[in-house]
């Protein structure tokens, strides 16, 4: 989220799309009463189903799964014709005045530098227009053809309201009364916030979705003010920790992008991501990225990284292909793979097309199974009939399983999707032998560096400079490694020009802002950097008493960065540093620094008068409307669901290579198994039950008594069709799998026109599973197809086509 | 957190003796719940079970969210939801948490035959008393809500005690505490009312031109009072009546047994009477039952 939960009560208007907030963050969910109820805010769902948001809403509008790029494009062409945005912040805030190079084009659904047998772009033509002071050029008046306003304008004017009803399937009226009411928090006194989630996340075109809403969001001047922003709600209590602390293999902590293989030196690794300013006065907050990587290094291998060995540069792995999470299962499908260790991941129940999950887990010699809970995947290879037809006597892959603890049972942080980090307490002691991740970890560690050294190896000397200087090697205590990840002193840090000593050797640092590219801090999560400071553990703070009326709370626990609430907060006041909606205060220019009731999202003396934007984080300083660090396009465009009811890309009917994102990786033995609409001609999508918690919940009984049983949902229409009722067995199948639940038929889900043909979609809960004390069944993955987000990796669940019918 | 109530008496079941039996306005509570709010989540259903140590059967789907399918002697609240078409095209999902009501005019406590086994408290909580219920399952004849459940197991009476024991250490109701949305509030009824006034306010405002409370007076008013966005049609709530009455037989039936008992309906009736008389009304401990 770039504002935090408590910070929606702010908002005159809510949007939820791609999301289904009441259903599955009901906690957070009050705020959005909490708006209504004080701020007559006014609410809308945009989703495929009338969901349990739609229940309490003042508007609903129905869309078709997978084209949600369309509507919000129809969205930004209503906005830009009919001058429905906010100028000042526009002109001031964003990219919209940058001159593009004259290269850059657009035609037929590809932009310009596209290479098909790669399946991505050259992007030399995405570029800014460059003066002879180095600076990208613009035009304030954002009149010349070639400025991202004109471009913005023209690219989206084909995203017509009658074009947005025809691939959306939402009727007309419907889209212009939800764009109308959008447009009206144009003006500086009105804003809105959009609450979003997997249901934009995954998609063949997940990151573009979001973004298209974030232009919007910019459009209206909504970014950076209190009641609005661009929020994602995360679908763990800490499933932001985990991505804040890399628990992906193509990061490093803190959203540092891990080496490549063409990375030789650290030099160039540090030089490709340490951009210069584009504009004068810019901030450019990454310049800073040796500083974070350095003492990024240091807590990694501590005495062991030196100036003279490049700070350990050559312990790193290099990436030579990529190593997300669907290429390692495609690696494991070719038998590429031999051990895996789940940790609170179960794989075959959470990525998609199940039954090559299940040959792939097939493939290994052995999988480790660290986990509270009895998971499908640890289970893979036993037989559960038609559920999970495998033959154990065919498997050769060991399974250990390592029972481990529960939130509950173990000290440590949650970082909630408003990245406030929370200290959490035990709350009581683990059953049998269950241990700790840490102590888990550790013993593993332990354990394993132990071998290398009596016996070598392979990979053994980066093993052995790991620091791991934890009081318990093998039990390392949650408050040690908060430490290490907030970041300390390792010698006397000097004021460069005094010589004063500012900090002593092993003191805890107040934040990034004061780390060393040179070897003398540690910091094992630059972003995290202060949470664990001289004063003490700023993430166990439980003070909620709130200085300046807005909900900040900077008392509770620490947000990250810089225990900062609202994100870009510079851009919710005026150039001249005044509240667009003094009603509404952030921070302001007092005239000598920024100041106010929250942590400025800037260097506190870049007043009005440096020049310096507000979007720090780009080295432009302002928002980026043109984005030429996206996969397929800096613009987003419309394509279709990798399985597409309508066959075709109707923006670009007679260009069946654009029907899809061009640039999502589709591995051979995949693009075999997605369906066509003759054969499959419903579409369908999968979702969550506020009643469960992914698969884990169907193990505790007062779950299991709210939402016993699976069940898919159809609408009235289509069971009328089929000869299905209420409380029918159904078959769903898709061209990768089957799965058998009791029919809901509901009038919540409609059919609708699709390109002038009806168009039925088919609901699926996932969360029942082969184990667990609710009642078993089909794991919902085994229908969806294994392609994915072009940015991000993340599966097309959420759109896919499927037949069904009485059992 | 309000204050711990002392749970004074003012209406039992089978019972001659002069009581008050109507609640106090000063301290009488109620239970607010806006529909408007109500998302649905069962977290209501799931803090019910939890507190009183419940935990139902995990039933089946038949094809609704409705779980458990009905209110049981181990769910005292669940959630009923039902989808209506609206004229002008549009839907609505109506959802509401169903349980006891707790009459100020208690059809169930005016239908049991049985002394003491169902009670009122000054501050309008009707309460079933275990030890001295019957099974008859007169309550449920009685009940305009059809609420209680018999057990087969014990041959007991249970609904939703809006939490009395909860209520007597001055807290809330679970359900209101769990509700995540504030749909469901706890606190004297007077406050209520008066806070559903400006619920009512805000949501014609919104174009909900028949929102209204849902307190109705064929009972008495209850202290489980509903806001509605469609107060006009509250039958589209699954049933909720409009104009709920006790039955008229239930009134003859309470005739009967005053008459029955004035002449002496047996040992056990006069012990009943006996300890009130002697012992005054009753109180009850943390665990609700009779101290």
């Amino acid at each position: 989220m770039t504002n935090g939960w408590p910070d929606i009560q702010h908002a005159d208007m809510i949007l939820v799309m791609g999301g289904n907030a009441a259903e599955a963050h009901p906690c957070g969910f009050k705020w959005v009463t909490e708006a209504m109820e004080h701020r007559k805010a006014k609410f809308v769902v945009v989703d495929p189903r009338f969901t349990r948001s739609a229940a309490i809403a003042d508007f609903y509008a129905p869309i078709r799964v997978g084209t949600d790029i369309t509507f919000l494009g129809g969205v930004i062409n209503y906005l830009l014709s009919k001058g429905k945005i906010h100028e000042e912040y526009v002109r001031n805030y964003t990219n919209a005045p940058f001159l593009i190079n004259g290269d850059f084009s657009f035609k037929d659904g590809l932009f310009s530098g596209y290479d098909e047998s790669k399946r991505s772009y050259d992007k030399k033509s995405w570029t800014y227009q460059m003066g002879a002071d180095g600076f990208a050029q613009v035009d304030m008046t954002m009149k010349d053809p070639r400025c991202v306003y004109q471009l913005m304008k023209s690219h989206f004017s084909r995203y017509t309201p009658e074009k947005v009803s025809q691939i959306c399937g939402t009727p007309k009226e419907a889209f212009l009364k939800v764009a109308e009411m959008m447009s009206e928090t144009s003006r500086p006194d009105k804003v809105m916030t959009i609450l979003y989630a997997l249901g934009w996340t995954q998609h063949s075109h997940g990151a573009q979705n979001i973004r298209t809403m974030a232009m919007i969001q910019m459009l209206l001047g909504n970014v950076g003010r209190p009641g609005g922003g661009v929020n994602a709600l995360r679908g763990h209590a800490n499933v932001q920790g985990i991505t804040d602390m890399c628990a992906y293999s193509e990061v490093l902590s803190g959203y540092m992008l891990s080496p490549m293989e063409s990375d030789d030196t650290r030099e160039q690794y540090l030089k490709v991501r340490t951009p210069k300013a584009l504009r004068p006065g810019s901030m450019n907050f990454p310049q800073n990225f040796p500083k974070w990587n350095t003492s990024l290094m240091k807590a990694y291998y501590g005495n062991n990284a030196t100036k003279e060995n490049d700070f350990g540069y050559h312990y790193l792995p290099k990436r030579d292909g990529q190593y997300d999470i669907l290429a390692n299962f495609e690696r494991m499908a070719q038998g590429q793979v031999n051990g895996l260790i789940c940790q609170g991941f179960n794989p075959l129940a959470a990525l998609p097309n199940k039954n090559k999950l299940g040959k792939a887990l097939a493939n290994l010699k052995y999988m480790v199974v660290i986990d509270p809970l009895k998971t499908e995947s640890a289970e893979f290879w036993k037989n559960f009939g038609e559920m999970n037809n495998a033959k154990p006597e065919d498997i050769k892959t060991e399974v250990i399983r390592l029972p481990s603890t529960c939130f509950a049972e173990d000290p440590g942080t949650f970082t909630s999707s408003g990245r406030v980090i929370q200290w959490h307490w035990a709350a009581g002691d683990a059953p049998g032998e269950a241990k700790t991740d840490r102590e888990i970890t550790g013993t593993l560690f332990t354990k394993i560096r132990d071998l290398y050294k009596k016996e070598g190896g392979k990979g053994r000397e980066p093993l052995m400079a790991i620091k791991w200087d934890y009081s318990s090697g093998t039990n390392p205590p949650a408050e040690e490694v908060t430490k290490e990840i907030s970041g300390r002193a390792l010698v006397d840090i000097k004021d460069p020009k005094t010589g004063a000593v500012l900090f002593k050797a092993g003191e805890h640092l107040p934040g990034f802002g004061v780390l060393r590219d040179d070897g003398t801090t540690e910091c094992g999560n630059w972003i995290y950097g202060g949470c664990w400071s001289q004063v003490g553990n700023l993430t166990a703070r439980r003070n909620n008493s709130d200085e300046g009326g807005m909900g900040n709370h900077l008392g509770w626990g620490y947000s990250w960065p810089a225990n900062r609430r609202v994100l870009y907060n510079r851009a919710g006041v005026t150039p001249d540093g005044k509240p667009w909606d003094p009603k509404r205060p952030g921070i302001q220019w007092d005239g000598t620094k920024w100041a106010g009731i929250d942590v400025p999202d800037i260097a506190p003396a870049l007043g009005p008068s440096t020049g310096a934007g507000p979007f720090i984080m780009n080295p432009e300083g302002v928002g980026r409307f043109f984005a030429p660090a996206m996969a397929e396009g800096p613009f987003p465009e419309h394509y279709e669901p990798f399985e597409t009811p309508v066959g075709k890309n109707l923006m670009h009917p007679n260009h069946p290579k654009v029907t899809s994102n061009p640039c999502s990786r589709v591995y051979k033995a995949d693009a075999a198994t997605f369906g066509k609409a003759d054969e499959f001609p419903y579409a369908a999508t999968t979702y969550r039950l506020t009643e469960h918690f992914h698969f884990w919940t169907k193990h505790a009984q007062s779950n299991a008594v709210t939402q016993p049983q699976p069940f898919v949902e159809i609408g009235e229409a289509l069971a009328k069709e089929k000869g299905i009722k209420n409380g029918d067995m159904v078959r769903v199948w898709s061209n990768r799998g089957q799965v058998k639940a009791v029919a809901s038929v509901t009038k919540r889900i409609r059919p609708m026109t699709v390109n002038g043909k009806p168009l039925h979609h088919v609901g699926i809960p996932i969360h029942w599973g082969l184990v667990g004390v609710a009642k078993n069944g089909f794991l919902a993955n085994e229908l969806t197809p294994y392609v994915a987000d072009a940015n991000s990796h993340t599966p097309e669940f959420k759109a896919f086509l499927v037949n069904i019918a009485k059992v | 957190m309000a204050t711990a109530q002392t749970m004074n008496i003012v209406n039992r079941s089978a019972t001659t003796a002069p009581m008050p039996v109507k609640s106090n306005p000063d301290i009488a509570v109620a239970k607010l719940i806006d529909e408007s709010k109500c998302i649905g989540c069962k977290a209501c259903q799931v803090a019910c079970m939890q507190w009183n140590d419940n935990r139902d059967e995990i039933g089946s789907t038949v094809g609704v969210y409705d779980n458990p399918a009905d209110l049981t002697t181990k769910s005292w609240t669940v959630m009923r939801f039902n989808e209506v078409e609206r004229a002008d095209g549009g839907l609505d999902w109506l959802i509401r948490k169903d349980g006891c009501m707790h009459c100020e005019d208690p059809g169930c406590l005016k239908a049991c035959p049985a002394p003491g086994a169902i009670v009122k408290y000054e501050n309008g909580i009707v309460d079933f008393v275990k030890d001295n219920c019957i099974g008859c399952g007169y309550c449920v004849a009685g009940c305009p809500f059809n609420v209680p459940r018999i057990s087969k197991d014990d041959h007991k009476a249970y609904k939703c005690t809006l939490c009395s024991d909860r209520v007597a250490q001055g807290e809330g109701a679970a359900c209101a505490k769990s509700c995540p949305t504030k749909a469901i509030r706890f606190g004297k009824k007077k406050d209520l009312v008066e806070w559903a006034n400006n619920r009512v306010k805000d949501l014609k405002e919104r174009g909900y031109q028949n929102a209204g409370l849902y307190n109705p007076q064929g009972v008495g008013g209850t202290h489980v009072m509903y806001v509605l966005r469609h107060s006009d049609k509250p039958e589209a709530y699954n049933g909720l009546p409009s104009d709920p009455q006790i039955s008229p037989t239930v009134n003859m039936w309470k005739g009967v047994t005053k008459t029955v008992l004035s002449w002496g309906m047996g040992v056990a009736v006069l012990a009943g009477l006996a300890h009130y008389f002697i012992k005054g009304p009753k109180e009850v401990d943390e665990k609700g039952h009779d101290a």
